[in-house]
């Protein structure tokens, strides 16, 4: 064993003596007393090496211990992830309570996978195939899902299975089978895997351009602003303009298979809102809990700073992996801010050259390389699989030109800007139509996209000059595509959370009640007085708003859709 | 045997640096001079360098002082015993009791397990109608007054603390001018409240490090409390000293600044005090309420913009009310649907037509004719402004629910505030008996 000795403490970095090799990022243990604190090696000088403590610092000394590992921050990769909560180095919360009760007790690390589960395991593989890192040697049902147990990924070059096992049950560290290198040397293979989560998984054919879009359910991302499957996108926003809660509405609607929730740096208080009611919601696609397709990394505020900047990877780690099984995957990070501000506070440990706002000059490379690790993957067997990367910015001072935003924007594929101004006016969700931008296709006709992005700019120029000229200084015809656009803006833009029906909108309901909106967009109403026309658009919307709490295709939706179309027919006759 | 060392070897600011062996970090020390006594704690350690921030500042001490480590961390008494009591920033009794030494916790200690955590669903009630009604305080929620300095935040703070439903009241006062912590003393006394209260106070003459510590201390001790099942409100003023006591300290270490001179981790920094706010499964709860004074108004500036990412909600007090707009209790929907049946109906009609009456305003400004509608909402604005908004008014949520249907009913005809029939009809002054 590689050993040091503490030289330099201050807050969560430790200098380390050392006079054997030590390896960048390696994991090394603080001997304290009887407690082993677990920490990375972040730069070495000379015999000198700077290591973050994913701990509290308090009480260590100078000469105190420390045993390298020789292992990279690594995760547990196996079935049993699925509805667990983990900590920013894969700790299982609900066993670290039941271990420890109310508190965090540093120095406790726990097993992220059960080693007594038992696991019904069907074999795919046969003596004699060949195979390769990523190939499935069978599977075990986890939740709803197939389970795949594939050749680990960190295994390089071909093998051939030399036995598999009947099916049977198996523990995760039992062998399921045994693999021959290339060299004659046979192995066994088990249920479950490590990787170093700093390093994205390659084990695939290639990389796809993602175009399938992931639906969330959100009209206002889905039809204007839309993410792709394999895509990138980012919300940055002020504080209480509702990141949180859309990150919450799109974990629960949003078409994937699995969704990785990684709370880095947030409250606590909200991620016990989605422990607490996730088990609890079923989630219409499948039947199940929508815990079942849930794994949350929670590194909240005033957990060790340290393992914020590592649950980011932990979580995309875990992403990566359930994609190798041909599965769709969301990761939804809150809030990335967190994770650069643990960045710069390491950075500012290490006495770096600072960049701006102090953070380091490598910021952007790092949020780059962490966007680039989500994609959509044809796999060996030609499946596909995807990670999508959902990311929210909290900008210092709700202030976008702030370095994490932008080094954000650069590498995203959406962007969905919330506004202090529409959340002060209610208008949920308040992401701004006239800043958020997404550079993949909707299902939307274009043509009638475009329509509505014009009508809302034309909107908001008009809203702005009455400002200085007055309802009395603006044209009818001015007048009318503002209400036009406003009513697009409540009818359709707006999402009511706390609807039970209004909430989540499918795809086929939201390509119908589009184009529906933009026949009423294109219609010349041939209005008389402005007054006529606020009517007109108020007696719309309040029909459209009774539209948009009916369920699909019901009575009451059938019966509402043809009173505005009365109302329409009416309107044009006698215009 | 505790060894003392005499090696003081640098003094910059309020940290002085002596060689020492065997030193933990945090560790507490007593650094003894000519002007007596006093602690401080270690915050670096370099090779045989100890870097100790002394509590009561560094002037007067020598090279040549001596410095005895104590081989703990910063601990503080807890329990029956401190009630009523008044300590300063390092625990010492400003009140001229005994010192005290009993069940002493550690400061500062580890974060909750979030899987230990419920969710908060108990409404602090506080005779406010403009918390009560619109923007209910919660058990475990932690929450900011945004305001500037001369607002009467300090006021606002004793006024919920005396009135809150609460077991225990913990002040922790940093950078208070000596009058204010009398203002608190005084009302604490007054309203019998004091017997139920632990003071932490340090004023703005007393040592800069001192108020870095009234935080933690307070918030150990009411976790402490908490544990054993007491419900406890913990208020903290003004949180602004603090974080400008973390940036002189933080310059003093020579640690690189990110924006406008305060240190890079300072949202981590507030984060851990105020994440204490929570509320235990199967025990009791700890309540925050903190002052936040914005420097300029400006709420983007570093300390209300961290708070405000930290925090659920805030409070704006402007000009001695609390602003109906911008003000916001992020944990209001947990309980504001278990009141009566009509709160959230009053909270969402009210405020909307208080919307609308600012715009009237504005178009009156603007010298635009009034309509018979505007003239209504001006009526209505006034008397929202006068019954609701004073922080004069303190009635009981029930009350102030019926004093929102009968300024209501003022003002407007039924279908003007388009509340929903059957609720009129419950409701609407005079459609019903009693």
């Amino acid at each position: 064993m590689r050993k040091g000795r503490i030289t330099r403490i201050s807050g969560n970095m430790v200098t380390v003596s050392f006079d054997s090799p030590v390896m960048q990022n390696e994991v090394a243990y603080i001997q304290h007393r009887n407690e082993r604190l677990k920490s990375e090696i972040i730069r070495v000088r000379g015999t000198l090496a700077e290591m973050q403590v994913y701990e509290d610092t308090r009480g260590l000394k100078v000469g105190e211990e420390v045993e390298f590992t020789g292992d990279l921050l690594s995760v547990e990769l196996g079935p049993g992830m699925l509805g667990q909560i983990f900590d920013g180095l894969q700790n299982p919360l609900p066993d670290l309570a039941a271990q420890c009760g109310y508190f965090l007790k540093r120095g406790i690390y726990m097993e992220a996978l059960s080693g007594s589960d038992e696991w019904e395991f069907t074999p795919i593989a046969k003596a004699g195939d060949r195979v390769r890192a990523g190939d499935k040697i069978g599977f075990v049902k986890e939740k709803m899902f197939r389970h795949y147990c594939m050749v680990p990924f960190s295994w390089e070059g071909f093998f051939e299975v030399v036995s598999v096992e009947k099916p049977g049950k198996f523990t995760k560290n039992q062998a399921i089978a045994h693999l021959k290198d290339e060299k004659g040397n046979v192995r066994p293979v088990s249920l479950c895997q490590r990787w170093p989560v700093k390093i994205p998984i390659r084990a695939y054919k290639e990389k796809l351009k993602p175009t399938e879009p992931l639906v969330t359910k959100m009209r206002l991302i889905d039809s204007l602003f839309p993410v792709a499957r394999g895509g990138t996108y980012c919300i940055p926003g002020p504080f209480g303009a509702g990141k949180t809660v859309l990150q919450q509405l799109i974990s629960k609607h949003a078409d994937a298979d699995v969704v990785v929730i990684a709370a880095c740096g947030e409250r606590a208080g909200e991620v016990v809102e989605t422990i607490k009611t996730f088990p609890t919601l079923v989630d219409p696609r499948t039947g199940h809990p929508l815990s079942d397709r849930t794994v949350i990394i929670c590194n909240t505020s005033s957990m060790p700073v340290a393992a914020r900047e590592s649950s980011v990877y932990t979580a995309v780690t875990i992403a990566e992996y359930y994609r190798q099984m041909g599965l769709h995957v969301l990761l939804l990070a809150d809030s990335t801010s967190r994770w650069a501000q643990a960045m710069r506070e390491m950075s500012g440990r290490l006495e770096e050259i600072p960049g701006e706002e102090a953070f380091p000059a490598y910021l952007e490379s790092h949020i780059a390389s962490f966007y680039e690790r989500a994609g959509l993957v044809s796999l060996y067997d030609g499946t596909l699989g995807s990670v999508t990367i959902g990311g929210a910015v909290s900008p210092a001072g709700g202030n976008f030109e702030e370095p994490v935003t932008q080094a954000t924007l650069k590498v995203v594929g959406a962007f969905h800007g919330l506004s202090r101004n529409r959340s002060d006016a209610r208008r949920y969700p308040a992401i701004d139509p006239l800043i958020s931008w997404s550079k993949y296709r909707s299902f939307i006709d274009q043509a009638q996209k475009e329509r509505g992005q014009w009508l809302l700019r034309k909107g908001n120029d008009v809203a702005q000059m009455m400002k200085v000229v007055g309802e009395e200084g603006t044209s009818l015809a001015d007048y009318s595509d503002y209400l036009k656009s406003e009513f697009f803006d409540f009818v359709y833009l707006q999402q009511n959370a706390f609807d039970p029906v209004d909430e989540a909108t499918p795809k086929e309901r939201q390509a119908y009640v589009f184009s529906f909106i933009d026949r009423i967009i294109q219609s010349d109403f041939s209005f008389t007085s402005k007054d006529e026309a606020l009517h007109f658009f108020q007696q719309l919307r309040q029909l459209f708003r009774g539209w948009n709490s009916s369920p699909w295709q019901s009575e009451e939706f059938e019966r509402t859709e043809a009173e505005i179309r009365a109302l329409l027919a009416e309107r044009i006759k006698a215009g | 045997m505790q060894k003392y060392y005499s090696n003081i070897t640098q003094i910059v600011g309020d940290v002085i640096t002596v060689e020492a062996e065997n030193v933990g970090n945090m560790e507490l020390a007593q650094v003894i001079t000519r002007r007596g006594t006093s602690l401080a704690q270690v915050i670096r350690l370099d090779g045989r360098k100890v870097f100790l921030q002394v509590f009561s500042g560094s002037r007067g001490i020598s090279t040549g002082d001596k410095v005895r480590f104590l081989g703990h961390p910063m601990r503080i008494p807890t329990g029956e015993l401190l009630l009523g009591r008044i300590f300063n920033g390092s625990g010492s009794p400003l009140d001229g009791g005994p010192a005290l030494d009993e069940n002493l916790v550690e400061v500062g200690g580890p974060p909750v397990n979030p899987v230990k955590r419920i969710i908060p669903e108990k409404m602090i009630r506080t005779g406010i109608p403009m918390i009560d009604i619109f923007n209910s305080l919660v058990e475990s929620q932690k929450l900011p007054v945004f305001s500037i300095a001369g607002e009467p935040y300090n006021e606002l703070l004793a006024r919920i603390a005396i009135q809150a439903e609460v077991d225990i009241i913990i002040l922790g006062g940093m950078g208070l001018k000596y009058d204010d912590y009398l203002f608190f003393k005084e009302t604490l006394e007054e309203q019998g409240a004091l017997s139920r209260s632990i003071v932490f106070m340090h004023t703005a003459a007393d040592p800069i490090v001192e108020c870095l510590l009234v935080p933690d201390i307070s918030l150990a001790v009411a976790e402490n409390f908490a544990l054993a099942g007491e419900r406890v409100l913990v208020l903290l003023t003004d949180m602004s000293n603090f974080c400008d006591a973390l940036k002189v300290i933080s310059i003093t270490m020579e640690q690189i600044p990110s924006n406008r001179g305060y240190p890079g981790d300072l949202y981590s920094q507030l984060a851990s005090r105020y994440e204490k706010a929570v509320d235990f499964d199967a025990a009791g709860s700890i309540t925050i309420l903190a002052a936040t004074t914005m420097p300029g108004d400006d709420v983007t500036h570093p300390i209300p913009d961290n708070t405000g990412y930290i925090t659920e909600g805030q409070f704006y007090l402007k000009n001695g009310v609390i602003e109906p707009f911008g003000s916001l209790s992020r944990l209001k929907q947990q309980v504001n649907g278990k009141t009566r049946e009509d709160h959230r109906t009053i909270m969402d009609t009210m405020i909307q037509l208080f919307a609308e009456y600012r715009e009237t305003l504005e178009k009156q400004a603007m010298g635009f004719e009034m309509s018979a509608w505007d003239r209504k909402l001006l009526k209505y604005g006034n008397l929202f402004e006068k019954k609701m908004m004073s922080l004069e008014v303190n009635i009981p949520l029930e009350k102030a629910l019926d004093l929102g249907w009968e300024i209501l009913h003022e003002c407007f005809s039924p279908e003007e505030t388009g509340i929903k029939r059957s609720m009129i009809e419950a409701y609407w002054p005079g459609t019903h008996e009693g």
